[in-house]
């Protein structure tokens, strides 16, 4: 029952943060504030939305193939994003800046 | 439950794949691309979950391997413009191959 | 549930079709094209066609994609092409006609499902019933592809192996130096990061593809699924450590080989068959029982498509990748 609950609420805020990141790639103003979006949520809605899974197959062969699941996200989805960025640096692109420089912001 | 897992990630990609038809730069469109994947690959865990056919997580797991491949495959052309070359200088690649193999 | 699912992703498969024929530039229509595949592929899956979901996600998302790319790679011109002015009247018309023409076709196709439809009076209720009983295999895709139409399967394979062939006779004129990887390109950025992530997950790719070869039994999954994941896996080996590296691991002499072995333990099987008093590719003479021989014969072939297509995914890459752009 517990395990039902925090399973539901797993799932649910996972839905929530990938909503947010998804949103946030259409406010955010250029590229890389862009990349945070996506890049960020992304993991953390594949961990929410995951947990929350396993918590609901118990310990199975479903549990393990969810977990090896996530292992494979957690450690492709942020090279992926690392490797876009550092192409979109190399290439050219440049960082959108706001009134001054200093402080970076957009 | 999983319904509203569903009905999320389902959004989420909608919002994804606007982003994908509409960003300014190919970055943008790539990183879209790449997020509309990673949520296919949630989209059918959930599923998966949803229907009971467990062994549709097998799906999930092909799905996340082959966007990170396509990903890395169209960063590599975009940064050298060809599939010859390794996608590193020779000085950190020889550091690597001493470490790991 | 289902319906919503259907209908939303019907819907993304429009707009990414849409989306490809009005966006200019090639990278992104080429992964808006690995979208559509994964997007058709999900499609299948609700659909319960779980194999071909498979099949569709790592040839159609993966390879294809990758070969896109190479061919991307050949052409001079990256440049984003502004659309002809210049209407083309003459082409739509044919266009509308023939899809006309389709749709009016499908008018007579039975329901999705349909009991009384054809393909579900004739052989598929024997291969249902029968098939756990008669082959010992769980999953019916299997046994019906390795089994009941181990013949069809065969000539599929041969068709892969021919494929490979004309591509190594066609684009098998290659560069001098192969194996003279790097030091060219000086001003590349450092991908230490992708080049440590892809040292952790190469072999969980592979582990994989053995997996889905070896469980195509019981699940989805089988032969040609498993060669193309693991040729998918060298194919990433290949991007992030270059085409000489991959070469070097697997040589072009060894890749012959294996195409060719593929073909032959397939149809060598037959040949054993016919040598132990069954007809060509009936397993059920392998071994003193029927379920038995069947399994045998069934691990043994999808073992032939699998070799068969893992080499010919990585000629057709290795001599895409290979060539000079022109």
């Amino acid at each position: 029952m517990v395990l039902d609950i925090l399973s539901w609420v797993c799932l649910v805020a996972g839905g929530l943060v990938g909503v947010v990141g998804a949103v946030g790639i259409h406010r955010f103003p250029d590229f890389f504030s862009r990349q945070h979006a996506t890049g960020t949520t992304d993991t953390l809605c594949a961990l929410l939305i995951l947990l929350g899974l396993g918590l609901q197959a118990g310990l199975s062969l479903a549990a393990f193939k969810v977990a090896l699941i996530f292992l494979f996200l957690f450690i492709t989805s942020p090279a992926a994003t690392h490797a876009l960025a550092s192409a979109a640096v190399h290439s050219g692109l440049d960082p959108k800046r706001g009134r001054t420089d200093s402080e970076g912001q957009s | 439950m999983y319904a509203v897992a569903i009905v999320a990630i389902l959004v989420t990609l909608s919002l994804a794949l606007a982003r994908a038809l509409m960003g300014p730069t190919v970055f943008d469109r790539i990183a879209a691309i790449n997020m509309f994947g990673t949520k296919t690959v949630l989209l059918i865990a959930v599923f998966s979950f949803l229907t009971g056919r467990l062994d549709l997580l097998d799906m999930a797991l092909v799905y996340a391997m082959i966007n990170f491949i396509s990903v890395v495959a169209v960063l590599r052309l975009f940064s050298h413009k060809d599939f010859h070359s390794p996608a590193e200088n020779n000085v950190i690649s020889v550091k690597v191959r001493r470490r790991w193999f | 549930m289902d319906l919503l699912i259907d209908i939303s992703l019907l819907t993304f498969l429009a707009v990414t079709a849409i989306g490809i024929i009005r966006i200019t530039n090639l990278f992104a229509v080429i992964m808006l094209f690995a979208i559509f595949s994964f997007l058709s592929a999900t499609l299948f899956m609700t659909m319960d066609a779980v194999d071909v979901a498979l099949t569709e996600a790592a040839v159609g998302a993966g390879i294809s994609t990758v070969l896109m790319l190479a061919t991307l790679a050949l052409n001079k011109d990256h440049n984003e092409k502004q659309p002809d002015k210049n209407r083309h009247w003459l082409p739509l018309a044919v266009v509308l006609t023939t899809g006309a023409v389709l749709v009016y076709g499908t008018l007579d196709l039975p329901d999705f499902g349909d009991p009384a439809s054809a393909p579900q009076t004739h052989v598929a209720p024997h291969y249902i019933e029968k098939a756990i009983e008669e082959t010992g295999v769980p999953n019916i895709v299997t046994a019906v592809l390795a089994s009941y139409r181990g013949f069809d399967t065969l000539g599929e394979v041969v068709v892969i192996f021919t494929a490979g062939i004309a591509v190594l006779l066609l684009l098998g004129g290659r560069r001098e130096d192969p194996l003279d990887d790097g030091a060219k390109d000086k001003r590349v950025p450092q991908n230490l990061v992708l080049r440590i992530v892809s040292k952790i997950v190469i072999p969980v790719i592979m582990l994989f593809a053995l997996y889905v070869q070896f469980h195509g039994d019981y699940g989805p999954g089988g032969g040609f699924q498993a060669g193309v994941i693991m040729s998918a896996a060298i194919i990433l080996y290949s991007l992030v450590f270059g085409l000489g590296a991959a070469e070097r691991i697997i040589p072009k002499s060894v890749l012959m080989f294996l195409t060719s072995l593929g073909v032959l333990i397939f149809a060598g099987v037959g040949i054993a068959s016919l040598f132990l008093g069954g007809n060509y590719l009936n397993y059920s003479v392998l071994a003193s029982s029927q379920v038995a021989g069947q399994h045998i014969g069934i691990l043994l072939v999808e073992l032939g498509v699998g070799i068969t297509v893992f080499a010919v995914m990585l000629t057709i890459f290795f001599a895409f990748a290979g060539r000079e752009r022109s």
